[in-house]
């Protein structure tokens, strides 16, 4: 492709702290190499308002290369940007037109309380994973690898829930605020394969509870999650949770 | 699990949703199929017959009983479920995400719900209640139910309030039939593949005939 510049406006949610109310600062941008990624462009931003003496946008990032999870940002009115599949920091300058307006906001859920401009409080999900995403090993010698069989079909699908990177970008496209395509992966990943076979049914349970108190919705499988989901996760998982949970809470005793 | 974790869990509420409303589903089935025999065009006497059994005898007027209150626990769940849902983001989007990545009427069900409602209350304003008022809501003798539809449906905005109440119906069913077995956790791609296509040819069908009722009576094709 070749190589151009191209000037945008940002309109971006900016906000002191938790407890102020924020709004929306509008920056244009200018000679914007379309080779660089979106989160390059807002380094770009933030080194000309440091050089100003202005407060650069606070926004989450780790990794860069789509697989910590961290950078959440809901452009244009879908988490992660245009492009399918995909995360902020792997959106590149190439998917935008000369000329164009990006507005760029936070995560938007009770859940996710927002911390500094986009930079949402996601330590939900942490409470979450604590509440039953693990399992039980023993200690001593590492058991061999290839000790427990597990069924292809199986391990395929827990693999590809296990693929889940914890971005919650589920939980900012749902009308609901469900954050249930991430705690469905993150069980289902477990139930699937005989080592989550101990804690199977106390982990959907538990993990169901600490989600519900969190105060994230409920979900009406209306798809939006599965859209965004930089990773894929199939609802198939969320049938799956529901299918898990109802299991256990028939036969516990209380 | 609690049994009242059914009416407050995140996922028990989703069971109560999609059970009731299989069972609103399978109701369906015997209301159309009952009605459809309006069709036999035989003055309404095959009709009658059937509306008889189903208002006179103890069997059905017992099951009516657990009807009310499947279609009680659906509407009032339902309502809360929309309530609590909506209060789960107190600040929203300045740009809208709408159709990007899912449908309007899979977002819509409350306000699809609610519109099934106002046609049920006109429904039961028009047929039900006065028929078992005239019963003394016990056994007693019945109202003509045709002669009653022949009467209310000569009206044109009440046979077109009828047709939207049809068109909401089917949209709840286009998104409620299939995600009522996601919710009770069918996994399987092949039964979800087949599930898919009976909820859309059932959204489409039985709406479609409930709404060829009226206008049938409407438009004079049936005496
Ligand atoms: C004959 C009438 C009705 C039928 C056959 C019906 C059927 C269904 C079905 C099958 C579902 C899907 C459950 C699931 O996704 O697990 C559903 C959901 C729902 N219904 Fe109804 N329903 C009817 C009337 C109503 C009424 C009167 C309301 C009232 C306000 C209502 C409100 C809702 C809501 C809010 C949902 C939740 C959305 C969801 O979970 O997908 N429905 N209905
Ligand atoms: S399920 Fe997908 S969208 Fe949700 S947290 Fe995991 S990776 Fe992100
Ligand atoms: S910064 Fe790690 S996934 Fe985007």
């Amino acid at each position: 492709m070749e190589h151009s510049m191209i000037n945008l406006t940002l309109k971006i949610w900016r906000q002191k702290n938790a407890a102020t109310p924020g709004k929306f600062e509008t920056y244009p941008v200018k000679n914007i190499s379309i080779e660089m990624s979106f989160l390059e462009m807002i380094d770009v931003l933030n080194e000309e308002l440091i050089s100003d003496g202005k407060d650069p946008i606070a926004f989450d990032h780790d990794c860069r290369e789509g697989i910590c999870g961290a950078c959440s940002m809901y452009i244009n009115g879908r988490p992660h940007g245009p492009w399918h599949a995909n995360t902020t920091c792997q959106l590149h300058m190439r998917a935008y037109k000369d000329g164009d307006t990006i507005v760029i906001e936070p995560w938007r859920a009770n859940a996710f309380p927002v911390i500094k401009d986009l930079v949402v409080d996601r330590t939900a999900f942490d409470r979450i994973i604590q509440a039953g995403g693990y399992i039980s090993v023993n200690t001593g010698n590492a058991v061999d690898a290839n000790a427990m069989p597990v069924e292809r079909d199986n391990a395929e699908s827990a693999f590809a829930a296990a693929a889940c990177i914890g971005c919650g970008a589920c939980v900012a496209a749902c009308k609901n605020s469900s954050a249930l395509l991430f705690v469905s992966a993150k069980v289902s990943h477990l139930a699937l394969l005989p080592q989550g076979g101990p804690e199977r049914k106390s982990r959907a349970m538990s993990m169901v509870a600490q989600m519900d108190k969190e105060g994230f919705g409920s979900c009406t499988n209306t798809g939006a999650c599965e859209a965004v989901c930089p990773k894929e996760i199939s609802i198939e998982n969320i049938a799956r949770l529901n299918r898990e949970y109802m299991m256990a809470g028939a036969v516990s005793d209380k | 699990m609690k049994w009242s974790e059914l009416f407050t869990s995140s996922i028990g509420k989703k069971w109560v949703m999609a059970l009731t409303g299989i069972f609103l589903i399978l109701f369906l089935i015997v209301h159309v199929s009952l009605n459809a025999t309006i069709w036999a065009n035989d003055g309404g006497k095959m009709f009658e017959a059937g509306a008889h059994f189903m208002g006179s005898n103890i069997v059905p007027r017992v099951l009516e009983i657990g009807l009310m209150l499947g279609i009680l626990l659906h509407i009032v769940q339902g309502i809360m479920l929309e309530l609590q849902n909506r209060s789960k983001r107190k600040k929203g989007y300045a740009v809208a995400m709408g159709n990007k990545g899912s449908k309007w009427y899979s977002r819509s069900m409350g306000l699809l719900g609610t519109l099934i409602l106002l046609f049920l209350i006109m429904h039961f304003i028009h047929f039900w209640i006065p028929n078992r008022s005239n019963q003394g809501w016990l056994l007693g003798p019945e109202i003509s139910l045709y002669e009653k539809m022949k009467e209310v449906f000569q009206v044109n905005w009440v046979v077109l309030l009828y047709v939207l109440g049809c068109f909401s119906l089917a949209w709840h069913l286009l998104h409620g039939f299939q995600s009522a077995f996601r919710t009770i956790g069918v996994t399987n791609k092949k039964y979800l593949r087949l599930l898919n296509v009976i909820g859309i040819g059932f959204s489409i069908i039985v709406p479609l005939a409930f709404a060829l009722m009226p206008i049938s009576f409407y438009l004079g094709w049936i005496e």
